[in-house]
């Protein structure tokens, strides 16, 4: 069986979570959705470390990031499809 | 085939008012931390025995105070003890102490250092350590349910990969045992925020979440907006958590909830330390999200092992409750595996499903209860961290 290198918890997801060591940009990485065990392939934009998030979907400024299906936070920046998405694009809502 | 988790047997100690308890510790137990010395030189005479130090018991006051009683209470009384000594620097709170832990129906004595010096005292509180120790290591194991146990969790130095492997894990145990009849328990007040409005609806009824919503505003007002210099952005989430590839409150904070599982709903919001007493099922305990201090009160509220999922990988244990660690990122298991007692990778790597991660964790309970030393227990760890509301008079 293939390792998947994402994982996203839910099809509302605009994220996913890097589950592998060492990931390099470029690669095509397994993505596989835990809610149902569906998957598809996405290419990352740069070296992401384990756990980080990828987007799976072009954000901009302001979008709101949806994990578990739930609202998780707001873009203070933005990123294409396969990009890093963590503190440098994204901030809580609740401060 | 599905297991049957109704009937499993585990052999361990039935205690005087019936609970079940799965280590015999004779705890040497200060009231205050004047005491701290006089309980680590009996622990030191009477070998088996345990002194647990501590960093407070002096001139609190109020609810302060009573939360202080409890907690050391709650330690004596919890059925991983099988006696205790009691050693207060004056008669009246040592009484308070002794008297509560006696309600248990297990042998405890109370000894005061005040015009007798630590000299006399620990002379006479080894005798008693001494022979409560030959008591307990004659007291028989006996054949008692898995489902009998109080099973409380509380997650540490968690990051995305918890959220998606160690904390549903967590989550099924509960699934498969809490309808058994298994206690279980989970807090860390702080860390529910962002997901808060979520586990409100977890409640079994409306008084509860209420309850529950009340433990979690005062929180906000009291202590964050009371204290704050800024916002929770330095310790929520965690530089570790940041590390791991948290990025917000609101992300952490579903993943934690994680551990509460599918099927389940809390049947009380409870207070720090406090007992659970509306029967089998799950609870909500007003808790530090620190893991130390979160542990230390759900093993006064009585919970007999702990469950830990981790992500970048949190070393904490407990002097009398065992503390299972289940971590799911590979990088944790490569670097720091001396730590974890269940791996849950595959469920990473998809060769692993949940389902069978939970009977993993139930497994490792059940080998636990039995005798196996966690990997806390076998490295020493043994962190106990008073929660303490305010400063004292």
């Amino acid at each position: 069986m293939t390792i998947p290198q994402l994982l996203v918890h839910d099809h509302k997801d605009n994220v996913g979570v890097v589950v592998v060591e060492d990931l390099t940009a470029g690669t095509e990485m397994l993505c596989v959705v835990t809610h149902d065990n569906s998957d598809f392939t996405l290419t990352a934009n740069a070296d992401i470390p384990i756990g980080h998030k990828v987007a799976l979907k072009p954000l901009s400024e302001g979008d709101t990031v949806i994990k578990y299906g739930e609202d998780i936070g707001r873009m203070i920046g933005s990123a294409g499809i396969g990009d890093h998405l963590h503190t440098h694009n994204c901030k809580t809502k609740r401060w | 085939m599905a297991l049957d988790f109704s009937n499993q047997p585990i052999t361990a100690w039935r205690r005087e008012n019936g609970r079940v308890g799965v280590r015999n510790h004779v705890l040497i137990l200060p009231v205050d931390d004047i005491s701290n010395a006089a309980c680590e030189a009996v622990a030191n005479n009477v070998k088996g025995t345990m002194a647990i130090p501590h960093s407070y018991g002096r001139l609190q006051f109020g609810e302060d105070l009573n939360l202080h009683f409890r907690t050391i209470i709650g330690t004596g009384a919890n059925p991983n003890v099988a006696a205790v000594v009691v050693i207060g620097i004056e008669p009246e709170w040592t009484k308070t102490i002794v008297d509560g832990i006696a309600k248990t129906g297990k042998p405890v004595e109370g000894f005061s250092i005040e015009q007798k010096g630590d000299f006399e005292t620990i002379r006479q509180a080894s005798w008693k350590a001494k022979e409560f120790m030959h008591w307990a290591s004659e007291q028989q194991k006996e054949e008692c349910g898995l489902t009998e146990l109080w099973v409380s969790t509380k997650c540490g130095e968690s990051d995305t990969t918890t959220g998606l492997s160690s904390c549903p894990t967590v989550g099924n145990m509960y699934d498969k045992l809490l309808p058994h009849g298994l206690y279980g328990c989970f807090g860390e007040t702080s860390e529910i925020t962002g997901a808060e409005h979520i586990c409100e609806k977890r409640a079994a009824n409306p008084e509860t979440a209420a309850k529950f919503r009340k433990i979690w505003q005062a929180y906000q007002d009291d202590v964050i907006f009371a204290h704050q210099t800024d916002d929770l952005s330095d310790s929520q989430p965690t530089k570790g958590n940041i590390l791991g590839g948290l990025t917000t409150i609101e992300e952490k904070a579903m993943g934690n909830l994680e551990k509460i599982g599918r099927t389940s709903s809390y049947i009380d919001a409870m207070g720090p330390a406090e007992a659970s007493t509306k029967g089998p099922g799950l609870y909500f305990m007003d808790s530090s999200s620190a893991a130390a201090e979160c542990v230390t009160l759900m093993a006064a509220g009585g919970y007999v092992v702990h469950t830990f999922p981790t992500g970048q990988g949190n070393v904490v244990g407990n002097p009398i409750v065992p503390v299972i660690k289940i971590s799911g990122n590979p990088r944790t298991l490569r670097t720091m595996s001396e730590h974890i007692d269940v791996d849950v990778t595959g469920v990473l790597t998809r060769e692993m499903t949940i389902d069978q991660a939970g009977d993993n964790l139930i497994e490792m309970i059940r080998r636990t209860a039995n005798g196996r030393m966690t990997a806390a227990e076998a490295l020493g760890h043994r962190e106990f961290s008073m929660t303490k509301l305010y400063r004292s008079a």
